[in-house]
């Protein structure tokens, strides 16, 4: 295993630099995920009109792979509609297992955590987010 | 002095080292490594003399009760204690502080009662008394820990009050390695008229342990941090306590007599042994007490103390790094966080190195609060651990703080 495929530039970049970090003062929908083992903290904060999602926020802290692929879900999922982001979630969670080894376009740069396939200990942090996510989409605010 | 060579004891190492991937194991305050001689007296009991323990009518049944007997007197020795009827086999610690708090805390906690715990403490020294809390009415206090992470006793003068029924304490912290004082604090609790219980899973592998020099009313321990199997670990209690408490679970073993709606206990220790007890494993507990006698505790304790704050001072020139570790009675425990580099990213970049370490709220999330911090990083060295594995340490941290660092980054990673 290399860590070259892990830390890539773009989760670096992401997690130095996150995106739509913060709370939406008025969400529609928010859900908080929790890793209990390493003390990873998410807090997905949306805004969805007419199923799609218009505004996406996130908070919290933890390890560069769950901050970064929170960073990164935040922009790919904004302007799609509930039912795509369910499908995309699945084809994250198949890229990061390995069960996909050739990653849908649409994942867009959340591609760069498909190196986190072959560390199966850090699958749990890279999920996180889209876990968050599917979880604040059930649970109208 | 702990001699050279020691990791050629433990048949892990031997292992990694032949597939190319020397293991530098950092992490014995989670779990330690297993020596040959532990292994082979567990495959020694299984090949030669299992059967079960006390309701045997043959030999065979016999021989292994006598073994398990004498893995019980071994352990009150090696402790101490005053008698080996004063020792219960748990699985665990966990298992052993939640025996007091539910055979104790129930039938001697009443609604205002107080137990007084630390702001330093594992959950299986505070989730237990939650529980039972809530089932009594009983209120929780705690001991403060002052800036060099040392329990301040003023601050346990103060709460103490004529409601406190119990103060139970970890004796070393498996987070910050502090040794606390527990005999003091028993003496204290006893003045007040409270018991005092003290949690040994960091203590009883690292230092030499007395538990009636300490006075200490229990001492729950787990085997598996101090060289012995996993699920098997003991609660030392004294008899008089243990006689007039309540059974934990109930079953075969535990029992004098059973009619179809009331039964009456067996004595301690066996009113605390429901079912049957792991066997092999307090056989080889036995061992690895034996083991580590050998090689002498206050050896060991000084190989730890040594290592610890040659690992604090060198780790110390790590950019960004922030140790928890008090100045005054540190021992092989190292926490620490880096600037801008997670904990679980650090352990990430470690374990390309083969080396393990542990990285988490380590089971005290009050602490981790109380520290400021989400998580650390947590290296805890044992009897096997040497200088070179601190060094490795060192430059595989130095290599995590590059990683982290963009204008860096090009270089390291190839």
């Amino acid at each position: 295993m290399s860590l070259n495929d892990l830390f890539t530039e773009i989760i670096l970049d992401h997690y130095q630099h996150p995106h739509n970090h913060g709370l939406i003062s008025s969400p529609s929908h928010f859900s908080r995920g929790f890793n209990e083992s390493c003390g990873d903290d998410i807090q997905i904060s949306l805004l969805v009109e007419k199923d799609i999602i218009v505004d996406v926020k996130f908070s919290g802290a933890g390890c560069s792979i769950s901050q970064a692929s929170a960073s990164i879900m935040t922009d790919i999922v904004r302007g799609k509609s509930v039912d795509q982001i369910k499908t995309l979630a699945g084809k994250f969670y198949d890229m990061v297992k390995g069960n996909e080894a050739n990653p849908d376009e649409d994942l867009g740069d959340a591609v760069a955590l498909q190196g986190v396939a072959k560390f199966p200990v850090r699958v749990k942090c890279a999920t996180l987010a889209w876990h968050t996510l599917e979880e604040a989409l059930k649970q109208q605010k | 002095m702990i001699r050279n060579h020691i990791k050629s004891d433990f048949p892990i190492f031997s292992y990694w080292e032949s597939r190319g991937k020397p293991l530098v194991y950092l992490d014995s305050a989670a779990t330690t490594q297993k020596p040959l001689r532990v292994i082979s007296k567990v495959e020694e009991y299984y090949s030669q003399f299992n059967a079960n323990v006390h309701r045997g009518t043959y030999e065979l049944s016999q021989i292994a009760t006598d073994i398990y007997e004498e893995a019980r007197s071994k352990v009150a020795r090696f402790i101490n204690g005053l008698q080996p009827e004063s020792v219960i086999f748990t699985r665990n610690a966990t298992e052993s502080l939640n025996l007091v708090a539910y055979a104790w805390g129930l039938n001697n906690l009443k609604e205002g009662d107080e137990v007084i715990l630390s702001e330093m403490e594992h959950h299986s020294n505070l989730v237990p008394w939650h529980i039972i809390a809530r089932h009594t009415g009983a209120v929780l206090k705690f001991i403060r820990m002052n800036h060099d992470y040392q329990l301040d006793l003023d601050s346990l003068r103060q709460i103490l009050t004529a409601k406190t029924k119990a103060v139970s304490v970890v004796h070393v912290s498996n987070v910050l390695g502090t040794i606390n004082p527990v005999k003091e604090i028993t003496a204290i609790a006893h003045d007040a008229g409270a018991i005092s219980i003290v949690d040994g899973a960091q203590s009883a592998p690292h230092i030499p342990v007395d538990v009636q020099d300490i006075g200490c009313d229990f001492y729950a321990f787990s085997g598996h941090k101090m060289c012995g199997p996993t699920g098997i670990g003991g609660l030392y209690g004294k008899y008089d306590l243990l006689e007039k408490m309540e059974p934990f679970l109930g079953g075969g073993e535990m029992i004098n007599e059973v009619f179809p709606t009331t039964s009456n206990y067996a004595k301690p220790p066996y009113k605390f042994e429901a079912g049957t007890p792991n066997i092999s494993g307090a056989i080889g507990l036995q061992a690895a007490i034996e083991y580590i006698e050998d090689l002498g505790l206050k050896n060991i304790e000084e190989h730890e103390v040594a290592l610890g704050d040659y690992a604090a001072q060198r780790l110390a020139e790590v950019e960004g790094i922030r140790i928890f570790r008090p100045h005054a009675t540190g021992t092989g425990v190292i926490s620490f966080t880096i600037d801008n580099v997670h904990p679980h990213d650090i352990s990430t970049i470690l374990d390309a190195e083969g080396i393990a370490i542990r990285a988490g709220h380590h089971c005290a999330q009050p602490l981790m609060r109380k520290l400021q911090v989400q998580s650390t990083a947590r290296a805890s060295f044992y009897l096997y651990n040497d200088r070179s594995d601190v060094e490795t340490l060192a430059r595989a941290l130095e290599k995590a703080v590059a990683i982290f660092s963009p204008r860096k980054k090009a270089n390291v990673l190839k």
